[in-house]
């Protein structure tokens, strides 16, 4: 035991020295200004623009230079195009069979779910079953595993994609139009909103991204606009009339979010009437949950007749009787309002750059929104700004940010994957270890409940059951290390090796000084590896 | 319709009670507790005027019954009734120990649920630029030592009431929240504070985690429930995901237990989520009335947890506004603003609701369309503070700085009863 550990003391330090030397210039008189080096600019564009390093790219970058490798993975990153996924990923996606149904089939699911378990129920009470758990649970065998599946897709691509930042901007668009799992349909769906509505905007058009989550019945079930009808509406056909939940009137819920989260910002001048009156104009934007053949995927219906045909006066404007083009002007105006550019700019600095953003940078990330509104790489013009910019490669930036729960436990599991090797050794069998650390953290995957979705900032997240919860998931990684062909035998020097600029030289000094079966342990439990 | 009888019949003997309570400050081993309904509740749905003669005509779907009636509301006096789901907390009523204040909210107009929330945490309404919260002012301010758990928060994240400079122990959630962690194997947790002290932004958290933790455990060690398990970690424990009312219970229990146990903790706070109901909200039956009862067996079981602690605790449930006294177009209730707070515990003075009703008929509706906001809520929390925590004045200017003429306007008001 001791020759072993002496051995690995060794090779820690053959393997340090060259960060090392990096990290004492950077300890020894060197002020808040002094620019990142090329090595700490290469790890900060991994955590910044992807869910942080793996071994494969600390070895990448010593084989190429970090600036050459830099510049390679800054315009792949950008590139925006769909990335092809290594075919092990590919191939284990693609078996989920449930990321293949659409809107309608998965509504059918659901429905058939909720069948099942009333006729449980029913049986339940007339004893003919008792009321343990033994029979099937139509919940726990149709809906779960769609969630399930969606969970993991977002996961494995988060974890192995090459294609990072779209990873990370998945994400955080998601969050931005945030739909909850919980409620009803929403859980059948959220996959499916988030491969229809968010993933192929997130390089393009926000408007697009706007309309699109605007239409998905995720979010008209979620904020309630399905339901919000015409005040005078009266439903036809004998079901509807005996429907004691047939609604009857306005409901304004997806009417202020729209405006408060998704566009214009809380501050963002509109009033109390605009509210109402946005409404108005989105009455009978709704979902058919059974559209005739030769209908598109999309559930998306306007009906006409639930819809408030009378005039509105909205953000200054009078708005004439116009169905379904109300709702859509409405969404261009606020898509191109001053005050989205800010508010979105604001928030994307806020994630990339920094918890208190500077106001110069939201300026320009704001400018170069509005200039490409109408273009179909808006989004994507606006990271290349994000990109460009001296504030997200100030030496202010570096290290600067708290992880959330998300990218703690990503950026775990993508430290310890070893360097060569088939992919599909190092991806996770199972999910639902990660799933259950991130509901324990208080961050549910799709588990946001309020529509403003997760913070992204230290203040949200930087407490002391944080640390202990962290310091106990390092530890259960640690002990399964090797242990299950989900995570490979991997040496506490390759993570030392693979974070080296990024940590403290006490970091440097506990770990090597403690005894090797910690030292994993203590690299995630550190206070270098809470921050990116 | 008016009802002023608390504030402004009791106003003459408070003069003589006003010099006790503007003594200087003097620490207390008293307790309060804040359960934050997050979502926005139906106060209205809580306890509701069933003798105001608009409350009938606004509601139909969503209407409580008067009392007697079959569903109706339990009778709490001629004006108000409590939500039947709530019949576990009537008890508590009837020996005093609860009571409400009705009409109560914040100044600032906002329905946004985020703004609304933090001005009802950070303790200034209206002022984005404050960036602890008042739990954590109070923290500082109140007289006394600090040790690592004075204050407690119960959840997975600091939440905004509770950030600042105040240290600040963390109670997990589920049932392993007492157990054997990573962080507390010594071997562990010395390497770990040889890196964390050399950390200016983490170190503070880290030392919390550790004493809190340490303290904590030494309380428990005696309890017979404690959990010895040590193999916690990566099971998928959802229970242990975001509150809701249904998990309340169990972990409002653990929390009073902690209280008792540990007589240095004299400030608590958790949060119970999901009220935001728009659509189907239901009346004496349905989904509020499920939440209601779920959280009325969870503050049932606090006070159970505190055991004899419930004699010098004081709990305060708030939210961050209420709803829309008419039903919406989808049987359940938008943003709205004036709401019903919350006061349970020993010291209460309880069994009446207190506070000016402005009433429902449409003029004295805010913006024609909600409960005004009579009572500003930091004038309730004052009271609490002053009479229950020994804060005098100056140092409860230091938790609500700003709108003096708001927290001071309860001044000496007998929610609770001093000494």
């Amino acid at each position: 035991m001791i020759t072993r550990r002496q051995g690995l003391g060794t090779m820690t330090a053959a393997l340090l020295t060259p960060w090392m030397s990096s990290v004492r210039a950077a300890s020894i008189g060197t002020g808040a200004d002094t620019p990142l080096s090329d090595s700490e600019r290469a790890l900060h564009a991994l955590e910044r623009l992807g869910f942080g390093p793996r071994a494969a790219d600390a070895e990448a970058i010593r084989a190429q230079g970090a600036a050459a490798w830099l510049k390679d993975f800054l315009a792949a990153q950008l590139q925006g195009a769909r990335v092809d996924l290594p075919p092990v990923l590919g191939d284990r996606l693609a078996a989920e069979d449930t990321s293949k149904l659409d809107q309608g089939a998965l509504f059918e699911r659901f429905r058939r779910a909720q069948q099942l378990e009333r006729q449980r129920k029913r049986d339940q009470k007339d004893g003919q079953e008792t009321a343990d758990d033994k029979g099937p649970n139509p919940r726990r065998e149709l809906v779960r595993p769609v969630v399930l599946q969606a969970s993991e897709q977002r996961l494995l691509r988060a974890l192995a994609s090459p294609g990072q930042l779209e990873e990370v901007l998945v994400d955080f668009w998601f969050n931005h139009f945030n739909v909850y799992a919980g409620k009803g349909p929403v859980s059948v769906w959220v996959g499916s909103y988030e491969r229809e509505a968010i993933r192929p905007n997130v390089f393009g058009n926000f408007r697009t991204m706007l309309g699109a989550t605007a239409k998905h019945p995720a979010m008209l079930f979620y904020l309630d606009n399905a339901q919000s009808v015409a005040a005078d509406w009266h439903p036809r056909g004998r079901f509807e009339n005996r429907n004691p939940n047939k609604p009857t009137g306005l409901n304004e819920n997806y009417a202020r979010e729209v405006m408060e989260l998704h566009t214009l910002g809380v501050d963002g001048g509109y009033t109390q009437r605009d509210v109402t009156e946005l409404a108005r104009m989105l009455t009978g934007w709704t979902y058919d949950p059974k559209p005739g053949w030769g209908s598109s995927r999309s559930l998306f219906q306007f009906a006409e007749e639930r819809h408030d045909h009378g005039r509105k006066h909205w953000l200054g404007r009078t708005v004439e009787p116009n169905g379904q083009a109300e709702g859509e002007m409405a969404l261009d105006v606020l898509a191109s309002h001053p005050n989205t550019a800010r508010h979105i700019a604001f928030q994307l600095a806020q994630a990339f750059v920094s918890d208190d953003p500077p106001p110069e940078l939201v300026q320009r990330l704001a400018d170069r929104f509005l200039a490409a509104k109408d273009s179909r790489t808006q989004l994507r013009d606006v990271m290349q700004e994000l990109v460009q910019s001296e504030e997200l490669w100030s030496r202010a930036a570096f290290r600067a940010k708290f992880k959330s729960p998300y990218r703690y436990v990503l950026s775990s599991l993508r430290v310890l994957v070893p360097g060569g090797g088939p992919l599909a050794n190092h991806l996770p069998a199972d999910v639902q270890p990660l799933l259950g650390a991130l509901n324990q953290a208080g961050m549910p995957l799709y588990g946001s409940v309020t529509p403003d979705g997760y913070k992204n900032t230290a203040v949200a997240w930087q407490n002391p059951e944080a640390l202990t919860q962290r310091v106990q998931f390092a530890q259960t990684v640690n002990q399964r290390v090797g242990k299950r062909p989900a995570l490979a035998a991997v040496e506490p020097d390759q993570v030392l090796a693979t974070l080296g600029p990024l940590l403290s030289s006490a970091t440097i000094d506990a770990v090597r000084g403690a005894a090797p079966d910690m030292r994993t342990t203590l690299l995630l439990g550190s206070p270098d590896f809470m921050r990116f | 319709m008016k009802r002023r009888h608390l504030l402004q019949l009791a106003g003459w003997t408070w003069l003589s009670a006003a010099t006790a309570v503007s003594r200087a400050a003097v620490p207390t081993q008293n307790k309060l507790v804040v359960v934050m309904l997050r979502g926005a509740v139906d106060g209205l749905s809580i306890v509701t005027p069933y003798g105001d003669p608009h409350y009938a005509q606004s509601r139909e779907a969503i209407r409580l019954a008067a009392p007697g009636s079959d569903g109706g509301v339990l009778q709490l006096d001629n004006l108000f009734g409590l939500n039947p789901a709530l019949s576990p907390l009537m008890p508590y009523w009837q020996r005093g120990q609860l009571g409400f204040v009705h009409a109560s909210g914040s100044p600032d107009p906002t329905r946004s649920h985020f703004d609304a929330q933090d001005y009802m945490e950070s303790g200034t309404p209206g002022l984005k630029s404050t960036n602890d919260g008042w739990m954590n002012r109070l923290l500082q301010a109140m007289p006394g030592a600090a040790t690592p758990t004075r204050a407690v928060n119960m959840g997975a994240t600091l939440p905004r009431i509770f950030s600042g400079a105040g240290e600040v122990a963390s109670l997990g959630l589920g049932p392993k929240a007492f157990s054997h962690e990573a962080i507390d194997d010594p071997r562990t947790q010395a390497a770990l504070a040889a890196m964390y002290a050399k950390d200016p932004q983490l170190g503070h958290t880290f030392d919390a985690a550790r004493e809190g933790r340490g303290e904590m455990q030494r309380s428990m060690a005696a309890d017979d429930n404690m959990s010895g398990d040590d193999h916690a970690g990566m099971d998928p424990r959802i229970d242990r995901g975001a509150p809701s009312a249904n998990g309340f219970a169990a972990d409002a229990q653990r929390l009073g237990r902690l209280i008792q146990r540990d007589p240095h903790t004299q400030l608590a706070f958790t949060s119970v989520g999901g009220w935001d109901t728009h659509i189907n909200q239901g009346g004496a039956k349905g989904q509020l009335a499920n939440k209601l009862a779920a959280l009325g067996r969870g503050l049932d079981a606090l006070a159970q947890g505190l055991g004899p602690a419930m004699n010098n605790t004081v709990v305060v449930v708030m939210s961050e506004f209420g709803r829309t006294v008419r039903e919406n177009g989808t049987h359940g209730t938008d943003h709205g603003r004036g709401n019903v707070m919350w006061v349970l515990g020993g010291p209460v003075n309880g069994g009446r609701v207190h506070g000016e009703w402005p009433g429902l008929d449409q003029s004295a509706l805010a913006d024609g369309r909600d409960l005004a906001v009579v009572s500003d809520f930091r004038a309730v929390l004052a009271s609490v503070a002053q009479r229950h925590l020994g804060m005098d004045d100056a140092a409860m200017a230091k938790v609500f700085p700003s709108g003096r003429e708001g927290w001071a306007a309860w001044k000496g008001a007998p929610l609770v009863r001093t000494g």
